[in-house]
């Protein structure tokens, strides 16, 4: 087997929020991310600008204690007043020395 | 001679539009634009307004424009008190819903502006060209004059010891890169430069794109808002009618201290029009994102019906005429 365990974080985000996440993730370990816009519904109500455009979706595969500290971020910084979900998945990756 | 003016403005094709667009929502109707078309009609009116701003300014004299200029500074510092105290007081709302609303109030809105220049054209007023410098400098000190409050507000409650990570004081730097940053003031300042530094005569050539399809993209885009607006309408009932009286009220004032300091400043009767209505209109661009990031807790759902769905509306179909009289009255 050539691949490795690691975890892959989404999160989906208001679209203001972009940047800040973005740093945030970098800061808690992240070595890379991608990121897409995505729509949809959920119970944190209405987006607050048509101008920042649909939400966001930001993905990065890193090492289970950086999976771990991104999402208590979130938990603590983001949760409570913003339209955030996020969750982590087990993927297997070739190459894990690019993904910290 | 008020009501054949508001007649007018309702009869132009900009201001049809955004009508038919909001009925046909309200009908369940679709009529929105696709998604990439909106933010490049965006981007197309913000960078027009800023040539012309920047011609205009190129060719005016440093002496016609620094009354104006402290007109605006100064009413971007008292249009977001006069809304703060009303939403506060009559309004009943807390600090940080009545901050976040006052800064969209104290902020300006671009496309509102565009209206204002298109219904002038109609009229044949002439303006001064370089009201969309104005419009950037109002744009940024009425929410930074907002975010004060309520950080002064929240700092004062928690006994001058803020903690670093609640309302008003986490974002609050970061609110104002964003709106600085953002992209409604980059390409607007982007085009105040290429206008200034081009010149009248250089910009000939993109002149058919940019000032000749001006009024019909304006048309197409409002379009697209009277979808958005008819949208937030249905917010409206739970947003309680004393906040829709406010985003009347609070428009009708404002736009009075506009007229009064454009009349003041010694702005033409068209300049004095466009202040009082970029004094009387409230940001849905770049409010709601500051307000986001600065005051996490203040509800969308009455910063943006407030904006977006009352007092948007209210100024591009009664409003301007109303300025327009006042700005005549006070000639």
């Amino acid at each position: 087997m050539i691949t490795t365990e690691r975890q892959l974080v989404t999160i989906v985000a208001e679209a203001v929020l972009r940047r800040r996440l973005l740093d945030d993730i970098r800061s808690l370990g992240a070595t890379g991310y991608s990121i897409s816009t995505t729509d949809g519904s959920g119970t944190g109500g209405r987006q607050t600008s048509d101008w920042e455009g649909p939400h966001v979706r930001i993905e990065t595969i890193v090492r289970d204690e950086v999976a771990d500290a991104i999402l208590a971020h979130l938990v603590e910084h983001y949760f409570t007043n913003y339209a955030v979900v996020a969750w982590a998945s087990t993927v297997r990756v070739a190459r894990p020395a690019k993904f910290g | 001679m008020l009501s054949s003016a508001i007649v007018d403005n309702l009869l132009s094709a900009p201001v049809l539009a955004f009508v038919i667009a909001a009925l046909v929502t309200l009908l369940k109707g679709d009529i929105r634009l696709p998604d990439g078309l909106y933010a490049m009609l965006s981007m197309y009116l913000l960078l027009a307004i800023g040539l012309k701003g920047g011609k205009g300014l190129a060719a005016a004299d440093l002496a016609d424009v620094w009354q104006p200029l402290i007109a605006s500074v100064a009413l971007g510092l008292v249009t977001p008190l006069v809304a703060y105290a009303a939403l506060r007081r009559p309004g009943g709302l807390g600090v940080v819903d009545a901050a976040a609303i006052a800064a969209h109030y104290g902020s300006v809105s671009a496309v509102t502006f565009t209206v204002v220049l298109a219904f002038l054209d109609s009229t044949g007023e002439v303006t001064e060209g370089f009201l969309a410098g104005l419009l950037a400098v109002l744009e940024v000190i009425g929410i930074i004059v907002a975010l004060a409050i309520a950080q002064a507000h929240l700092a004062r409650e928690r006994g001058g010891t803020g903690d670093g990570d609640d309302d008003g004081d986490s974002g609050w730097a970061e609110a104002l890169a964003e709106v600085v940053r953002g992209r409604s003031i980059m390409l607007l300042l982007g085009g105040l430069v290429i206008g200034l530094v081009a010149g009248a005569e250089r910009l000939e050539p993109v002149d058919p794109l940019f000032v000749g399809l001006f009024p019909g993209a304006l048309t197409l885009f409002l379009l697209e808002m009277g979808t958005v607006a008819a949208q937030r309408i249905r917010d409206v009932r739970e947003a309680g009618w004393k906040l829709v009286a406010l985003a009347v009220a609070i428009p009708l004032v404002n736009g009075f201290l506009g007229a009064l300091a454009g009349s003041l400043s010694g702005l033409s009767v068209g300049g004095t029009t466009v202040l009082a209505t970029l004094a009387a209109s409230a940001s849905y661009i770049a409010a709601p994102a500051a307000v986001r990031i600065a005051l996490p807790t203040a509800n969308p759902g009455l910063y943006i019906t407030a904006s977006l769905g009352v007092t948007f509306p209210f100024n591009i179909i009664v409003g301007i005429p109303i300025y327009y009289a006042m700005a005549k009255g006070l000639a």
